[in-house]
């Protein structure tokens, strides 16, 4: 187990290196002389001069890329060249809002979308189960940008049910309580469909199997069965989609930060991209691949504790 | 003269062998609701040749009626309500009385300019009250709209798709035919491209690469290979020591020949699958793109850059754009989506 952990880790260096490159050349190469962007129109050789000394453009691209190197491993990626504030200040700022946000409606949906797929696949085949699986297509092809800009203007600025939008910098309950219901809803409404679908696939292959017919031929109640024995089993594919992910959800709700004016990664993502601002892209690029790969080997360890019979190699 | 000594000879002549092609065109006809879907999405190619090709359309950004008009059929009810308050109080028509000359301080600059205005001839412009299915901001016709709006979503679905497929099948079939150091190097440069997440990597390259139709192709066909590269890698791996692929090595074919004549058409039913699931993912990932303003530009119009009008047309209580892109979009991806669905059963070799 341990031995596998090292190995693992040790397999990421390559991995990240990759990425590092991959921001590298996006931002250097293809992104054109961010003293254009910098600067724009009053732009005097002396200044470009300055900027170029100021950013370690002087310097050749090996060298530039060693600073890249070293700007990842202490985590401090300059300043932003929109607010000239530090990058990794703002990030450590921002990423408590997508947590919460992420998490919550990670945990919601995993609470609603599994019992709803178990029940749906105990009556495969039937009108119901083909209803639901109809409607999750149908749902799922709906936009997602449709459900956020008809929700929030139809619960909250129509029927005043919710805020419009909002976030309480210093107070956990008020965003818990006031701000966060909406967004979560319809995050829930986005995200239902395909994980009923994507479970609901999981919890059928596994009715298949003999011991199931084992279990009930023991006398064992029906929702024993499903519960304890099919979803145990069903559960690795489960752990998969979330640890897999919980990287990914932090950018998918990046939608709903920004209807609701949620100040997380994903919402300072998209700013940054507005207007250019290369540091604070590369530094969430980087962050959110770290936090891909940590996630990857976490549910590859999880594996283990869920299913004794999983080989780690 | 051969099929006369089949039919001549004592033995029943065997049923004619069906390629996996002619198999599953027959299975997919079969299936009513997949067929049904392939008939929709054709009705939907269609209309975007047709766009395409000028006939459809055309007038997308010309400005006939007036701002945000009115579906018909609201207009006409609010019309008949009109009338209907009117009969109630009959004759009372309130009269306008103008201000007298000695209480208006501009009496004399407002006579001189109407006076001045009188002297220009204004081209009388004929405005819509109401369009069939509505205008928007600038008096646009909607369904022209969405219909321009179905050609470019379908385009860039189309050509993101396919140069995806193209550019993870050369690098899956040369990763897997070649493996070792090709193996192990395409690997890696797959797992960096998988270790961010799609839309980090499509803002990143958005951010770099500028705006347009053609950026947002490249674009998100360059973050959507990964997962056809894991597929026909997997597949080549598993066919490059069939004997076929033997015989061929054995008469000298090249190894391009044996990759692409070869091994490549026994996968391709599996590259149409994800060409069409590809092609619904893209279309989804280019309505998120042009709303948040990193997709098609101003002289473009997608469904998603419609939909980036909506919040403040819906303030105002103009529903009209949503329901056009949500209906047309709905009804493509759904159909679309269930398409793949029928493809993939039908395409499948094991079922008989």
């Amino acid at each position: 187990m341990i031995a596998y952990f090292i190995r693992r880790l040790w397999q990421m260096i390559p991995t990240m290196l990759g990425v590092m490159l991959l921001v590298f050349v996006l931002f250097n190469w293809v992104g054109g002389d961010p003293t254009f962007i910098l600067e724009g129109k009053r732009l005097t050789p002396e200044i470009m001069a300055n900027i170029r000394v100021q950013l370690g453009l002087d310097k050749s691209l090996p060298e530039q890329f060693l600073l890249f190197v070293k700007q990842v491993l202490t985590y401090d990626f300059g300043n932003s060249w929109a607010t000239q504030q530090s990058v990794s200040a703002t990030l450590a700022n921002r990423v408590g809002p997508s947590v919460i946000l992420a998490g919550s409606l990670l945990l919601l949906e995993l609470l609603t979308a599994l019992p709803i797929a178990v029940a749906v696949a105990y009556f495969r085949g039937s009108l119901t189960d083909r209803l639901v699986t109809m409607i999750c297509t149908v749902a799922m092809s709906v936009s997602s940008l449709v459900y956020i800009i008809v929700g929030q203007y139809q619960l909250a600025f129509a029927w005043d049910l919710f805020p419009v939008m909002g976030w309480d910098d210093n107070s956990a309950v008020a965003n818990l309580l006031v701000y966060l219901p909406l967004p979560l809803l319809l995050g829930l409404l986005v995200a239902l469909a395909p994980s009923v679908r994507f479970y609901r696939s999981f919890v059928v292959e596994e009715l298949n199997h003999d011991y199931v017919r084992t279990a009930r031929a023991k006398g064992l109640s029906e929702p024993k069965v499903l519960f304890k024995h099919v979803l145990r089993n069903a559960l690795i594919p489960v752990v998969t989609n979330i640890t897999m992910s919980l990287p990914f959800l932090m950018l998918g709700s990046m939608l709903l930060e920004r209807f609701f004016g949620i100040p997380g990664m994903g919402n300072e993502l998209l700013n940054a991209v507005d207007k250019s601002d290369f540091p604070v892209i590369k530094a969430i690029t980087i962050t959110i691949a770290a936090a891909a790969m940590v996630f990857n080997l976490l549910a590859d360890l999880l594996y283990k504790q869920i299913d004794p019979r999983v080989q780690l190699k | 003269m051969t099929t006369l000594q089949h039919a001549a000879g004592a033995a029943p002549a065997p049923a004619p062998s069906r390629s996996l092609w002619q198999l599953g065109w027959q299975r997919l006809k079969r299936d009513r609701i997949g067929f049904a879907c392939l008939w929709i999405v054709a009705g939907f190619i269609v209309l975007a040749l047709a766009s395409w090709a000028g006939l459809a359309g055309r007038g997308w950004n010309d400005e006939i009626a007036v701002s945000y008009a009115p579906p018909t059929f609201l207009y006409q009810q609010e019309h008949k309500a009109v009338a209907a308050a009117s009969a109630v109080q009959t004759g009372s028509e309130p009269k306008l009385q103008g201000l007298l000359p000695q209480e208006d301080p501009i009496w004399a600059e407002t006579q001189a300019a109407y006076k001045n205005r009188a002297k220009y001839v204004m081209p009388e412009v004929k405005k819509e009250p109401s369009l069939t299915f509505g205008a928007d901001i600038r008096g646009r016709d909607l369904l022209d709209k969405v219909i321009k709006g179905t050609s470019t979503s379908l385009s860039v679905g189309f050509f993101g798709a396919l140069l995806s497929v193209v550019i993870g099948a050369a690098l899956g079939a040369s990763a897997g035919f070649f493996g070792r150091k090709v193996d192990d190097f395409l690997m890696w440069f797959y797992s960096v491209f998988t270790a961010m997440p799609d839309m980090l990597l499509l803002l990143a390259f958005a951010a770099v690469a500028g705006r347009g139709l053609g950026t947002v192709i490249l674009v998100l066909s360059l973050t959507s290979w990964p997962g056809t590269f894991r597929l026909v890698r997997a597949e080549f791996i598993k066919l490059r020591s069939r004997e076929f692929v033997q015989a061929a090595d054995a008469i000298g074919a090249s190894s391009s020949r044996k990759m692409f004549i070869h091994i490549l058409p026994n996968i391709s039913h599996l590259l149409l699958v994800q060409f069409s699931l590809l092609m619904v993912g893209l279309i989804k990932y280019e309505v998120i793109l042009s709303f948040l303003g990193f997709g098609v530009d101003v002289r473009q119009v997608s469904w998603g850059s419609m939909l980036a009008e909506v919040p403040e047309e819906l303030l105002q209580g103009y529903w009209w754009q949503l329901a056009m892109v949500v209906a047309f979009m709905s009804v493509l991806v759904t159909a679309f989506s269930m398409l793949t669905d029928s493809l993939r059963d039908a395409l499948d070799p094991k079922v008989k």
